[in-house]
């Protein structure tokens, strides 16, 4: 009985649990701002990540207390979250986009006039699928339809004066 | 060159096991560049590619500087790593300019190492004394006869004994940063955990070479 009300010192001083703590979430940052950079060097052919303004802060650099840690690592997996989300969402239409331009390829007359760029299917490049009648007016009285590639980019400077 | 290592608070040291404070000391007086340093200056300008500045934060170097900004409370995404900052500048202006010899040693050694680093009068500063410290209530960044900022209690500083030199990865306070009259030059680098000992001291090299043969 006397064993039993003998109070047991903690096994781990709060002091150091907390530290603990705080170290933790220190590597949980750090994991995912490395999962951040990746999303946002993958979404950068995509047309990269939709820009989240960050709330400026005065404060500057400090020693975060647990709680303020926390915050930042659940800001981090929320922007970590959205990112993927949308990274997926783009990479089904691009996928969706390449089934229509094969389609476009193997009927051109189902698809007149549709334009798919190389942005729509995650290629790099400026080129662009058109589908246009062959011979103009006469194609498109007779229901001649081709797909076309488009040159590529414009000039960036235009051309020079005479 | 040997470079020195300076004193981190106890307290931070044992949160952030890596962070770090290494300086040396050159005799420079600020002078232009010479041509080679700024034909190093245009070599650099064109490593710079869009996409590989995209990719930098993926990079070890630029990642351990971002993990730590957001550990200490600050986002990358808004005040930008010092080798971040130096790319976009150059995406921006299209190349490196020369800014003079102290500025462009500073700005090599960032861009050939990742690692930042500053420079203080070597007239205003204890060096035995040097390091990274937690700011307390009454402390004064650019503290002298003149006055200066008060910092914010809890805020990470370069101080020594006597005054706040700059607040950590923060330019230092005006009258602290070599000056005309300045003939001695403490150059100071800050590593984290995720820098190699070998960058920072690389970085110092770097800086100091540039202001020797400037």
């Amino acid at each position: 009985m006397e064993l039993l009300e003998h109070p047991v010192a903690p096994l781990i001083a709060p002091e150091q649990g907390e530290r603990a703590a705080r170290r933790s979430l220190r590597a949980q940052i750090d994991k995912l701002e490395r999962e951040l950079a990746d999303a946002f060097v993958t979404a950068y052919p995509m047309g990269g990540l939709e820009r989240v303004d960050p709330a400026p802060s005065q404060a500057g650099p400090r020693l975060l207390g647990l709680g303020e840690l926390e915050r930042v690592r659940d800001e981090l997996a929320a922007r970590v979250r959205e990112a993927r989300t949308s990274i997926a969402e783009r990479a089904d239409v691009q996928a969706a986009n390449r089934v229509r331009l094969e389609k476009m390829l193997l009927d051109p007359g189902r698809y007149r006039f549709v334009r798919i760029a190389n942005s729509d299917i995650g290629e790099p490049g400026c080129g662009e699928w058109f589908v246009r009648p062959r011979l103009g007016l006469i194609g498109m009285l007779m229901g001649w339809w081709e797909v076309k590639l488009s040159s590529g980019c414009p000039l960036a400077t235009g051309l020079r004066a005479p | 060159m040997s470079a020195v290592s300076g004193r981190v608070e106890p307290e931070l040291a044992e949160e952030f096991p890596g962070l770090r404070l290494v300086w040396t000391a050159v005799e420079a007086r600020l002078r232009g560049s010479p041509p080679p340093v700024k034909q190093r200056l245009r070599e650099l300008s064109d490593r710079y590619r869009g996409a590989g500045v995209v990719a930098m934060r993926t990079q070890p170097i630029p990642h351990a500087y971002r993990a730590f900004f957001r550990q200490v409370g600050v986002d990358p995404d808004a005040a930008r790593i010092p080798s971040e900052e130096a790319a976009v500048r150059r995406l921006l202006q299209g190349g490196f300019r020369s800014r003079g010899a102290l500025a462009d040693a500073l700005l090599l050694a960032l861009v050939e190492t990742g690692v930042p680093v500053w420079a203080l009068d070597a007239g205003v500063a204890d060096v035995s004394s040097l390091g990274i410290r937690v700011a307390v209530a009454g402390d004064v960044l650019g503290g002298g006869p003149g006055g200066g900022i008060p910092v914010p209690g809890g805020q990470l500083v370069v101080a020594d004994s006597a005054s706040v030199h700059a607040t950590l990865f923060g330019e230092p306070a005006p009258g602290h940063a070599p000056g005309p009259r300045t003939a001695q030059i403490v150059l100071f680098a800050v590593g984290v955990d995720g820098v190699p000992a070998i960058h920072v001291e690389e970085a110092l090299w770097v800086a100091t070479d540039v202001l020797k043969t400037s």
